[in-house]
């Protein structure tokens, strides 16, 4: 399958007047179509950093980033970023939230429109739509912040723990809502969570980072051997646990090395 | 779910709105009677001098007099220069605020200068601008502006430099360009610094006017300030 991103040596140094940060060193690693990938690590190891970085947000120090195979620098309208904080802009009514990547890149069509109102029924927000952010609960925030990502279509979804802000049952249900769009319109896409359960539940492999400067540690292929896996059976099977002991060994080594 | 406003609760709730607004509509009102009744009557009783804080009676009668000498023309003399100034200020300071926003490099080059511009005494400048722009309506506008359009572009610029940066950088990650982000983002976060500038802004062209009149004044309040201080007797 084709590898729709690549990174080659991505390294990144904050520069500031009191010094240098140096968060990222010589990451490598590639996501083929269609695949979930989660990045895991110790808080403010350079997981958010990274994500910047892929979306064009951000300049790398060094190192290359190809996206469809193409060399990347700047901003790809083939990426669709989910940031940490939903950022709704509360003089804009909740539809006219969600339109605004549309708007944005100058696509309001008809039938872009008519994607984001089937999205908005999905989600149980549409009855929500002329209402205010302010209005909303951070669950349904979060929604929102997802639809406005997804209505631009991207080929390549970042999730910056995008689903922090919602309680564990929401949590657990929207995870599935999400995997399944993700996986029926075969988007791409990158998570960076702190749940070690989420990560399994969800992905096709695990990368975790090192604490900063943040290096690929190991990245765990994760495959349960279910068909038709979700987030929901896959949390059943008895392979989940195995996976998630490797992987908390794994962080709990670096947190003790602090 | 547009519900008619037909549920009970949502009837008491929009009654409640109304009764706070009308209340609060009263209150204010009352509050000005009250004050004019009481400067009224603290004044017939001698309690203050009327010789310096005149008198509500008087002042009707004065105004009544006055009216027919055309005060209502030197009011809308004021009026007009208040609000030609306040709006070229408002304006002026908006469009300044919006090419330091887009150009750190200007912003950054200007800032001491605003600085200093905005703390020196602008009243003090009178006699200059009546040297530019002449003894006329023009230098109390130009006083108006002088004093209005520093405060007015460092306010705005402080709230537009102050905007959420999440905000902006999820707009970035549609790509957004800085004409969008002016338009889609820092403007419409930055309304209630508009209006919060604009309040300040009418009472600071309102002194900028009168003390432009003071200067050069042929016609506006200021004339009837002299007239009516010589009709008081001494
Ligand atoms: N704009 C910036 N300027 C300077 N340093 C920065 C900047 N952004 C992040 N850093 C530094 O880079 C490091 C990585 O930050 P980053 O936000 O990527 O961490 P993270 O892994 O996402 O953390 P968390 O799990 O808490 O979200 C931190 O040490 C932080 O101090
Ligand atoms: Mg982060």
């Amino acid at each position: 399958m084709r590898e729709v991103l690549k990174l080659e040596n991505v390294s990144k140094t904050y520069q500031a007047k009191n010094g240098e940060i140096e968060a990222l060193k010589n990451i490598n690693f590639s996501v083929k179509e269609g695949e979930f990938v989660s990045i895991i690590g110790p808080s403010g190891c350079g997981k958010s950093t990274l994500l910047s970085i892929i979306a064009g947000l951000e300049k790398k120090s060094s190192g290359k980033i190809y996206i469809d195979e193409i060399e990347t620098e700047n901003i790809s309208s083939k990426i669709g970023y989910m940031l940490q904080k939903d950022s709704l802009l509360e003089w804009r009514t909740i539809y006219n939230n969600v339109i605004f990547g549309l708007e944005i890149t100058h696509r309001k069509t008809k039938e872009n429109e008519k994607y984001v109102k089937d999205l908005l029924k999905k989600y149980n927000l549409y009855e929500f739509k002329d209402k205010y952010p302010a209005q909303l609960s951070g669950g349904m925030r979060q929604r929102v912040a997802l639809i406005r990502t997804l209505a631009i279509r991207p080929e390549i979804l970042l999730l910056d723990e995008a689903f922090s802000a919602l309680d564990y049952q929401t949590r657990i249900m929207v995870t599935k809502d999400i995997y399944d769009i993700l996986k029926n319109e075969n988007i791409t896409t990158v998570m960076v969570t702190h749940d070690i359960s989420e990560a399994i539940s969800m992905s096709d492999r695990v990368i975790v980072l090192s604490k900063r400067p943040a290096t690929v540690k190991k990245i765990h292929k994760i495959n349960f051997e279910i068909e038709n896996k979700d987030p929901m059976n896959a949390r059943k099977s008895p392979k989940f646990s195995n996976y998630f002991d490797s992987l908390w060994k794994e962080l709990d080594v670096d947190a003790k090395e602090k | 779910m547009r519900k008619k406003n037909n549920s009970i609760e949502r009837k008491q709730y929009l009654r409640k709105k109304t009764i706070t607004k009308v209340s609060i509509f009263i209150t204010q009102v009352t509050l000005v009677i009250l004050f004019i009744a009481l400067w009224e009557i603290l004044a017939n009783k001698g309690i203050i001098d009327s010789f310096i804080t005149s008198q509500p009676s008087r002042m009707l009668k004065t105004f009544m007099s006055l009216s027919q000498n055309g005060l209502l023309e030197h009011l809308g003399v004021t009026c007009y220069e208040t609000i030609v100034g306040f709006l070229s200020g408002a304006i002026l300071g908006v469009i300044v605020a919006i090419i330091l926003w887009w150009s750190k490099f200007l912003s950054k080059v200007s800032e001491p200068f605003l600085v200093i511009l905005n703390s020196l005494p602008k009243i003090a400048l009178g006699p200059v601008i009546i040297i530019w722009v002449g003894a006329g309506t023009s230098a109390i506008i130009v006083m108006a502006l002088a004093i209005s359009l520093i405060v007015t572009i460092l306010e705005i610029l402080n709230g537009f430099l102050n905007t959420d940066s999440e905000k902006i950088k999820m707009a970035r990650t549609f790509n957004a360009n800085r004409f969008q982000l002016l338009t889609k983002i820092v403007i419409p976060a930055n309304i209630s610094t508009f209006i919060n500038s604009l309040k300040v802004n009418i009472g600071l062209s309102l002194v900028g006017v009168i003390s432009g009149e003071f200067l050069v004044s042929k016609a506006g309040l200021r004339i009837f300030n002299s007239i009516w201080r010589a009709s008081i007797p001494t």
